[in-house]
């Protein structure tokens, strides 16, 4: 089971033939997945890495049958590669591109609700497409299917679902976890975006529906209210028990840190409310990153045995 | 990105959004005695920057040009009533240090003052437009009082805030512009005109890829007018690549160190503390700095030294971090994925060797072959203390800083 990827998932590569795409389409085909493909413009028909390019998404999924798409196309080219993903009839999208600027995510929204409610003019399709990302090392169900650009024998199969605001930081959460043995039944990398696909109540609600999923870790960071939404989320709808971490306590308020999202904006985003609305929410709030792996180990322990 | 004030109303002017009228933008002293000279003559000396003609007589206000709101508490704003006072006003803000609350507790240098000639207000009104990001849309904001910070409002007055979403294909559509109006009890002398004013604003918002775009306040003149008294911009660093003409603008924000460290690719931000920090990934570089400070330090920066760390790029962070004569230890904390621990660990040696570093050097590596790095590292003859955890690293960082 796990939540968007497992074994049986095909994925197309968008920035197939770049250096980036090429690298990491490498080690996701070592790891097991399903790559199926690839999608550059311009180079449909040719061969790369064994397998077949395409010119366009569409006739990339209607020849190989694939549901999922993988994103490597540079920025200013990157929204659009999404909306034609999403488009070409693919349920899962992941987009790794860094650097997209705000307003394109905001169009790519626009035209992902039209897709679901089809409320939107021609493109309105009722259909729902699950976009993970951008600026997010993708979606890792171990043991199964590596969508991104994590490192892979740094997970193990098993049953604590992680989602992530984070890159490394959430390596270091996922390396922890597997060092006291417990595996994960699902990574997802959200990304620090300002605007993104799969916001954290989305994969807590996956999370929470999935059997296979025990436990949820959320690693949030400051800036914007996603953390204060998931807090109330999991309040009102999770019976499963979730820890969490927010990275960026000491970070000055005004200055992004490195995500374009990690911003402490007019008073919004600080990291003192977003652990306030955990806690209350009955969250368990790791403090210091360092025993994250501990913590999660210890308290689930104690739920199985008292 | 943040544009200064009368940056952000140059482009304001472009879409007809009326602002006072500006005499000069000053920069050095002999500025200040160039516009003294050519004011109400002739049009000022090309020496003097952005500088334009002048009309008509004081009052004039005298804007201290730095990024920051409640300028005026700390006496960045001042208005002159005689040429005296605003040569007076002029001369004694540039080179002066401000500090408010949205400075946090450093002080912003004067470099540039705006004289613009004096408003008769009879009305504030605060509107802006921002990205909300939950709903992923542009969103203007407007309450029917201005002058405070929309935090305040917020917070004190939330039934006087009005929101309204922006499309980002169609912009503010009329009838929401209306409804604005009426809403914030526009008088019918400047309907047309107010209404104007929130759709460009709303297209300045778009077409300049900004992530605010604010006026505090938006004032209704005595003499029945409407202008901007304020104005504020800030581009999304993203889209700085199509935004050619705003790219150009110089970068206000950043120290000088800063600067350099984008230059060359690495996400640096100074701070107070005298711990180093070397990290890769934004959110493991956040969380480093919070380890530190729970280990009872203080990071003296935020680095980034990206996914693909290799030895050129770990020599420049170092020497960034170095640049910062306070640095008393430097933590590196690494997280081998793609790019395995051995290699890094090279990296750190041949980086330490070639700038002889002195500053003890702490190192916490983890993931693809730890091992080896941790040998490499080891071996090295250098003097370099490592760490099994983020939380080992953080204490040793801090016992060397002190």
């Amino acid at each position: 089971m796990a939540i968007l990827l497992n074994k049986n998932s095909k994925i197309i590569v968008q920035g197939f033939t770049g250096g980036q795409g090429t690298f990491h389409s490498q080690q996701c085909i070592e790891y097991g997945s399903k790559i199926a493909g690839g999608v550059t413009p311009g180079k449909g028909g040719t061969v790369h890495m064994g397998l077949p390019v395409f010119n366009t998404m569409a006739e990339a999924v209607k020849k190989t049958g694939a549901d999922a798409a993988l994103i490597f196309v540079p920025p200013p080219y990157a929204a659009d590669s999404i909306m034609e993903a999403a488009s070409a009839g693919v349920k899962h999208v992941i987009c790794i591109t860094e650097g997209i600027p705000v307003l394109d995510m905001v169009r790519v929204k626009k035209f992902l609700k039209g897709l679901e409610s089809g409320a939107d003019g021609a493109a309105g399709e009722g259909r729902k497409v699950y976009l993970v990302g951008p600026n997010c090392p993708g979606v890792i169900t171990p043991e199964e299917c590596k969508a991104g650009i994590m490192p892979g024998y740094i997970h193990k199969k098993g049953s604590v679902g992680i989602v992530s605001r984070s890159g490394t930081l959430t390596y270091e959460a996922v390396w922890q976890l597997t060092k006291e043995g417990l595996g994960q039944s699902t990574v997802v990398g959200i990304g620090g975006d300002p605007v993104q696909g799969m916001n954290f109540t989305e994969a807590l609600s996956l999370f929470e529906k999935d059997p296979e999923t025990r436990a949820v870790v959320m690693i949030g960071e400051i800036g914007g209210n996603a953390e204060e939404e998931a807090a109330r989320f999991v309040k009102e709808n999770m019976k499963k028990p979730v820890f969490s971490f927010v990275a960026g306590k000491t970070a000055p308020p005004g200055r992004r840190m490195g995500h374009a999202g990690a911003i402490v904006e007019g008073g919004s985003g600080a990291h003192s409310s977003k652990i306030e609305a955990l806690k209350k929410a009955g969250i368990t709030v790791i403090e210091n990153l360092s025993e994250l792996g501990k913590t999660v180990s210890e308290k689930l322990k104690e739920k199985i045995y008292t | 990105m943040k544009l200064l004030e009368y940056e952000a109303k140059e482009i304001f002017e472009k879409y007809g959004i009326p602002v006072p009228h500006k005499i000069a933008v000053i920069k050095t002293l002999k500025d200040v005695e160039l516009c003294m000279m050519h004011h109400g003559t002739a049009p000022l000396a090309p020496q003097v920057s952005e500088a334009m003609p002048t009309t008509g007589t004081g009052p004039w206000v005298v804007k201290a040009q730095v990024l920051a709101g409640g300028r005026g508490k700390a006496g960045g704003i001042k208005i002159a009533a005689t040429e005296a006072e605003l040569a007076d006003f002029c001369k004694n803000m540039l080179g002066m240090e401000i500090a408010t609350h949205q400075t946090h507790g450093q002080a912003l240098k004067v470099k540039e003052v705006l004289v613009e000639n004096a408003t008769n207000i009879a009305r504030e009104i605060y509107i802006s437009v921002v990205l909300d990001r939950s709903k992923a849309t542009p969103m203007l904001i407007a309450c029917s009082q201005g002058g405070m910070s929309i935090e305040e409002f917020a917070k004190e007055k939330p039934e006087l805030i009005v929101k309204m979403p922006v499309d980002i294909d169609a912009g503010l559509k009329d009838f929401q512009a209306r409804q604005l109006a009426f809403a914030l009890n526009i008088p019918g002398s400047v309907f047309p005109e107010f209404t104007k004013i929130a759709r460009n604003l709303a297209k300045i918002f778009i077409e300049s890829d900004a992530s605010l775009v604010e006026i505090n306040p938006l004032a209704l003149t005595k003499e029945g007018g409407i202008i901007a008294i304020d104005a504020k911009i800030v581009i999304d660093d993203n889209a700085v690549f199509r935004q050619k003409l705003l790219a150009s603008k110089p970068d206000h924000e950043s120290s000088e160190i800063e600067k350099e460290a984008k230059e060359i690719g690495i996400n640096y931000i100074g701070l107070d503390g005298n711990i180093g920090c070397m990290v890769n990934g934004a959110g493991l570089a956040m969380a480093t700095l919070d380890t530190v400070k729970l280990a009872g330090g203080n990071a003296a920066n935020f680095l980034d030294v990206g996914g693909g760390a290799n030895v050129e790029q770990i020599t420049k962070a170092f020497q960034i971090i170095l640049k910062d004569k306070r640095v008393k230890a430097i933590l590196v904390n690494i997280f081998g994925g793609i790019m395995k621990c051995d290699n890094i660990a090279q990296g750190i040696v041949e980086a330490t060797g070639k700038i002889g570093l002195k500053t003890p050097l702490i190192v916490r590596l983890e993931g693809t072959r730890v091992k080896e790095g941790k040998e490499i590292l080891k071996n090295s003859g250098l003097k370099i203390e490592q760490a099994d955890s983020l939380w080992e690293a953080a204490q040793k960082a801090v016992r060397s800083s002190k």
